[in-house]
């Protein structure tokens, strides 16, 4: 057990707290940066204070984005952003469900094989296969279309090997109780399988929303559309303007961040509930 | 209600293992059948054979009249039992109770009314909307035997349901289920590798060993002409003594020897029938050490080694010990108490 010292309690929280400093500093210049009048910081200040015009920028950065550097409206890329992300999410999720539910339940021919098939695309993440997924996205039309954007990253074995295993410590007699109840296949997935995930999916979810929503490399490369333009690319794209208007972007960036906390926040209830009361 | 019937039931699973080498039973309507038999003996594998969990190498399996080798286990009107309950742990106990008849299409008010007419009769009302993990082992127990006879199938199937209570509350379960199976007359297929749950349980005992059925009877027809070494050893506590018939011949043991049953080479004594004092028909008698003695309340046991041999034997009497221990007693067993078999062949002589 932890021992109760007054001198190694003070020290612990002069550590985290430090620590907390180092993370929390970055996140509050950028607020109080969004929060300036144009101009205030190319001429070389940084404030730590608010400047009062943090709901003006805002709601321009919403409205008309950055035309000089042919940024669209931050709300249309934070859609395309939402988009793209809830896309992946829920792709991956249900592919991964079911394949993984395929390879544990179902006794086909070659069934090993295809584990390690999906296995092996683990070594296989999008920047190693970048230039060939673009030419199937590209010789089938796809670019500057949401399906370009989410479908070639949706495959994911990860995710799978996570249900697989999952899967894999639920008595077997659990499935036996089942069919002998009359439930067939599908609904042994629907009644018995996913509710018991529940845990495991929404720890899933906040994972991979915030990887669908932080791509960065694979929308740069497909989109020329500004109409399709995600907001992390987006901002990238603000920042190489000629006279970068730095508290616009800062509030681009504040809206940028918002959505994978909230997931995080509304998400926690489940899995917090999931490890109180391993169920099994 | 349906009769079983299995005809040359056989499985071998994938990796080559003969798990049932061959069964023949017939289990009557509403009769309950208790398979017997040391642990990996395939009671499971023949009790999943006929829930349909288990596919069927060879042979007939009829429930009812009906050839269901090739039906769902759904679809053959059974009901099981598990060792581990096997509840669903996400639902509540009512849901847990109410999920075959929500698959089977049954109408809500109808789910309802026997849902709780089966919790009314284990005793299980207040909790149906408890989940799992709130109740405890025995109560998980009724909770899996109400999921069982909710849908009041034609055939209940049992699979080591008490093992993982403890002993006193195993006991209080067994006389619940007997009374239970009694009151509903269903018939019933039992597993377990308790002898005492065995026969204080079934109306036919069927005792199986590696796959085969060694012996089928009634419990007394059973523990009183057991028909094989086997079942010999097995049935009863504690077990048979068994005494190769040369050992006894070279110490003379008795007029008893002379009247044996041809191919008689191993002679069976329940230990309850060895006595302290010479009875006035045939008999065998040896001199035995006295090693220990075991005062168990109603019956006491000595463990008694037999002049000049190797092996431990047990006296069931309801005396106390007539010498102390490390000395010297004679011990008597009367010829119609003897159980006559043939080592070879493992069979009954007579
Ligand atoms: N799925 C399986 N695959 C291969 N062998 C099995 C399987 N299940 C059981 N066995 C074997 O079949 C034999 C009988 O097992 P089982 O029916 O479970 O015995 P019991 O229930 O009497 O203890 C054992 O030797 C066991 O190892
Ligand atoms: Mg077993």
């Amino acid at each position: 057990m932890v021992e109760h010292r007054p001198w190694a309690n003070l020290l612990s929280h002069g550590v985290l707290l430090i620590g907390v400093a180092l993370i929390m500093l970055p996140v509050y210049i950028a607020l109080m940066a969004a929060t300036q009048a144009p101009g205030e910081l190319l001429r070389g200040n940084m404030p730590l204070l608010p400047g009062g015009h943090g709901l003006e920028n805002m709601r321009q950065m919403w409205q008309s984005g950055i035309a000089s550097a042919s940024a669209p409206p931050a709300g249309r890329m934070l859609w395309n952003s939402f988009v793209m992300a809830m896309t992946i999410t829920l792709g991956k999720l249900g592919i991964s469900l079911l394949s993984a539910f395929a390879i544990v339940y179902f006794r086909f021919r070659l069934r090993l094989f295809f584990f390690w098939l999906i296995f092996i695309t683990l070594m296989l993440p999008v920047e190693v296969r970048i230039i060939p997924t673009f030419e199937v996205v590209a010789s089938l039309n796809m670019l500057n279309s949401f399906a370009g954007l989410s479908i070639p990253l949706i495959a994911s074995a990860t995710a799978t090997f996570l249900f697989r295993q999952f899967f894999m410590t639920i008595p077997e007699e659990m499935l036996e109780a089942a069919r002998v109840d009359g439930a067939g296949p599908l609904r042994f997935f629907k009644d018995i399988l996913l509710p018991l995930s529940i845990t495991n999916i929404a720890a899933l979810f906040v994972i991979l929303f915030i990887y669908g929503w932080n791509q960065y490399l694979w929308p740069l490369l497909i989109t020329t559309d500004p109409d399709y333009y995600t907001i992390v690319m987006g901002i990238q794209r603000m920042t190489s303007d000629e006279n970068p208007q730095w508290q616009l972007i800062m509030a681009a960036v504040t809206m940028a961040a918002l959505p994978p906390v909230l997931v995080v926040v509304f998400m926690q209830r489940l899995f917090i509930k999931g490890l109180t009361e391993t169920e099994k | 209600m349906a009769a079983i019937t299995l005809s040359g039931l056989a499985k071998t699973y994938a990796g080559g293992v003969a798990a049932v080498k061959g069964i023949d039973l017939h289990v009557d309507d509403g009769e309950l059948v208790v398979l017997v038999g040391p642990s990996g003996c395939g009671k499971s594998t023949l009790l999943r054979m006929v829930a349909g969990l288990e596919s069927i190498t060879e042979g007939a399996l009829s429930i009812g009249g009906r050839v269901v080798n090739k039906l769902e286990p759904a679809e053959r009107n059974i009901a099981m039992v598990f060792q581990n309950y096997a509840l669903y742990p996400h639902m509540t106990v009512y849901q847990n109770l109410a999920y075959g008849l929500k698959n089977r299409g049954v109408k809500k008010s109808d789910i309802d009314r026997q849902v709780r007419d089966a919790a009314r009769m284990l005793e299980i009302g207040p909790l149906l909307t408890r989940k799992p993990r709130k109740l405890s082992g025995g109560q998980r127990q009724r909770v899996a035997m109400g999921r069982a006879l909710v849908r009041d199938p034609a055939v209940f199937l049992f699979d080591e349901p008490l093992s993982n209570l403890d002993a006193k509350l195993r006991v209080q379960m067994r006389v619940e289920i007997k009374k239970l199976q009694r009151r509903l007359q269903t018939t019933s297929l039992y597993v377990t590798h308790d002898q005492l749950e065995a026969m204080t349980l079934g109306d036919r005992l069927v005792v199986l060993n590696e796959g085969r059925i060694e012996q089928v009877g009634t419990p007394m027809d059973i523990y009183r002409y057991p028909a094989t070494l086997f079942v010999a050893g097995f049935i009863g506590s504690p077990a048979m003594n068994l005494l190769p018939v040369d050992f006894l011949q070279a110490r003379n043991a008795g007029d008893a020897l002379d009247a044996l049953p041809p191919g008689t080479d191993i002679i069976g004594i329940r230990p309850d029938t060895i006595f302290l004092a010479p009875p006035a028909v045939p008999h065998l008698a040896c001199d035995a050490t006295l090693e220990l003695f075991e005062a168990a309340g109603a019956e006491n046991h000595l463990y008694v080694r037999l002049a000049g041999g190797e092996q431990a034997t047990v006296i069931r009497t309801g005396q106390q010990a007539p010498v102390a221990e490390g000395e010297i007693l004679r011990c008597y067993a009367p010829l119609e108490a003897l159980h006559c078999f043939n080592q070879a062949s493992g069979q009954r002589t007579g």
